[in-house]
């Protein structure tokens, strides 16, 4: 509803005026002494996708795992600048970093189930923050499954292990996993590089629908996926953000001479 | 054509030719000579344990203690003590085992000053010569500890823990065995891949949390591995246990745990060397080492179906 009020005024094709959900402010990252991100600023809009393109090493997962805070158990990392999300920063006022993780839900490039079961591999979230009440967790684990389209394969084996699922649907499982939790933003780091394109499209059938109820952030190789499934780009390069905007915009007259190269595939 | 392969076919003679014709079989016959050999070794000491000791093992011999100066009755409070030397052991190596290993893989950078220090002294552990690790213990356990209770808590003038006890001789077996514990776990810890770590954190988990649910279950079978080598060190050695709490014959089981007891490696050991008449108890020195063999064998064995049982747990479910 929101959204179509708002059609109408988008005609510039600037970000749209929508609640930002989370933004950068002026974030440089640090392995040890090599710099990996300069000065980066991004507004992330609530209930909407949002890729980040740009090539290999250019830096798109080191900012992806800024954001829920992934890059603290790397030794020798430093971070300056600051992540809002909601406004509070992430990394002066979340003592509790689990709580933090648990808002911010991470999708991982290769699956990567626990050797548990189906069930188990879905409650996991929910035992670790404290939550014991079985039905409760039968409940929630049954809604995850159903919101990552995995419901009906899976419902008859759910204490068969994980890796008894195939390559997509181990991919789904995680995501119904990083859903358990009830995050308000999910990040995505190449969630669909190791699939077959059958499972590619359902994963990004998949992010379409989940739209709806969560910020996703996504990374990707994928040109076509960017352009498919994200309504605003950012596009990396050497560590700098180099253009950031709505997603048609940036794949059909980018701004800058760089993206242009990158998108018409002059390197990278 | 046909001439091509004909002269493929001249060709390959050619270089047939240059080959040396006893490729693969000298090789081959060195490495079945090791085999044989180490095989041959083995048949001949079993064979000689099994043949000399068959013949006493009975009912009687594993359930009465011995008599007549050891030339004649059994063995049972050797193996009591043995087992229990052992089980005392495990309880007292896996846990701080596990917990080395755990602290030099998750809690430390991989590869600091300081990781690389522990783990040359893990090493050198490894390499004392276990009759060092029982004058350690009689000097450390018996000596300091033992006898510091004793000061702080007894005013008898008797020692009450410093003395030889099972408690001292199971936890120097159990420093015996550390190293091969921490070694093993942390060959687990390495094979456990980043990115579950990761997912676990990604939701919320504490390191705690990780490493009680999913590191340590992932790493059961090589903490079993590890529990299972230190058993078979554990049951076989004898000069750590010398001073610290073996006896040479005892008429009671030990049930406290500053009692002393009786093992069957230090029983062999007094049989061959400390008997007075060493032809008379011949005999049940071989039984004895069967017996302990068979011991071995056994801890070995449940060990073994526990390890698998935990495995296949871990992959199907």
């Amino acid at each position: 509803m929101l959204t179509n009020e708002l059609k109408p005024k988008d005609k510039n094709n600037s970000v749209r005026q929508k609640n930002i959900k989370i933004s950068i402010r002026d974030l440089d990252f640090f392995y040890g002494a090599q710099q990996a991100l300069y000065k980066v600023n991004i507004d992330i809009i609530e209930n909407e996708v949002t890729a980040l393109i740009g090539p290999s090493g250019c830096g798109k997962s080191t900012f992806l795992r800024t954001l829920n805070r992934m890059n603290d158990t790397i030794a020798g990392t430093k971070i300056t600048g600051d992540v809002l999300l909601d406004g509070t920063s992430i990394y002066k006022n979340f003592k509790d970093v689990s709580l933090l993780r648990t808002k911010v839900g991470m999708v991982f490039q290769k699956s990567n189930p626990f050797p548990k079961s189906i069930f188990e591999n879905v409650a996991y979230g929910l035992k670790v923050n404290g939550i014991n009440d079985k039905a409760l967790i039968t409940e929630v684990v049954e809604n995850a499954l159903k919101k990552a389209f995995l419901w009906k394969e899976v419902k008859d084996k759910l204490n068969k292990s994980a890796f008894s699922l195939s390559g997509g649907q181990q991919q789904r499982l995680c995501i119904a996993r990083a859903l358990a939790i009830q995050p308000e933003i999910i990040l995505m780091d190449e969630p669909a590089s190791a699939l077959d394109p059958l499972s590619t499209s359902k994963i990004e059938d998949l992010i379409g629908e989940l739209r709806k109820d969560y910020t996703i952030i996504i990374v990707t190789h994928n040109m076509q996926q960017a352009a498919r499934v994200s309504g605003t780009t950012a596009f990396f390069y050497e560590g700098v953000m180099i253009e950031f905007g709505r997603t048609k915009e940036i794949f059909t007259k980018p701004k800058k001479k760089k993206t242009e190269d990158y998108i018409t595939g002059r390197f990278g | 054509m046909k001439l091509t392969i004909e002269k493929l076919h001249t060709a390959s003679n050619i270089t047939d030719q240059f080959k040396p014709k006893s490729s693969g079989i000298i090789p081959k016959g060195l490495t079945l000579i090791a085999v044989l050999i180490i095989t041959s070794i083995l048949i001949v000491i079993l064979g000689n344990i099994i043949l000399g000791g068959i013949g006493i093992i009975s009912w009687d011999f594993l359930s009465s203690p011995p008599e007549n100066g050891m030339e004649s009755g059994g063995i049972f409070p050797a193996i009591f003590g043995t087992v229990a030397l052992v089980i005392l052991m495990t309880i007292a190596v896996v846990p701080m085992g596990v917990m080395t290993a755990l602290y030099l893989n998750e809690f430390t950078t991989p590869g600091s000053k300081i990781t690389r220090i522990i783990r040359i002294g893990i090493n050198n552990l490894a390499g004392v010569p276990s009759i060092v690790f029982g004058l350690f213990g009689l000097g450390f356990f018996i000596g300091f500890i033992g006898s510091g209770i004793d000061s702080i808590f007894y005013d008898s003038g008797r020692p009450v823990w410093g003395q030889p006890a099972i408690i001292w001789a199971s936890l120097t077996m159990a420093l015996l065995t550390l190293p091969v514990v921490i070694i093993s776990t942390e060959e687990a810890l390495r094979t456990i891949p980043q990115d579950i770590k990761d997912a676990s954190y990604a939701l919320g988990a504490t390191k705690l949390q990780t490493i009680r649910r999913v590191i340590l279950p992932q790493a059961m079978p090589g903490i079993f591995t590890g529990a299972i080598l230190a058993i078979n060190r554990g049951a076989g050695e004898v000069a750590p246990i010398m001073f610290t709490g073996a006896a040479y014959y005892l008429p009671y089981l030990p049930h406290k745990l500053n009692d002393q007891f009786m093992e069957m490696g230090y029983h062999i050991y007094v049989m061959a060397t400390q008997s007075p008449d060493i032809e008379a108890t011949k005999p049940i020195l071989y039984g004895t080492v069967l017996v302990l063999l068979l011991l071995t064998f056994m801890l070995n064995f449940v060990a073994i179906i526990l390890r698998s049982k935990i495995r296949s747990k871990r992959l199907t479910i």
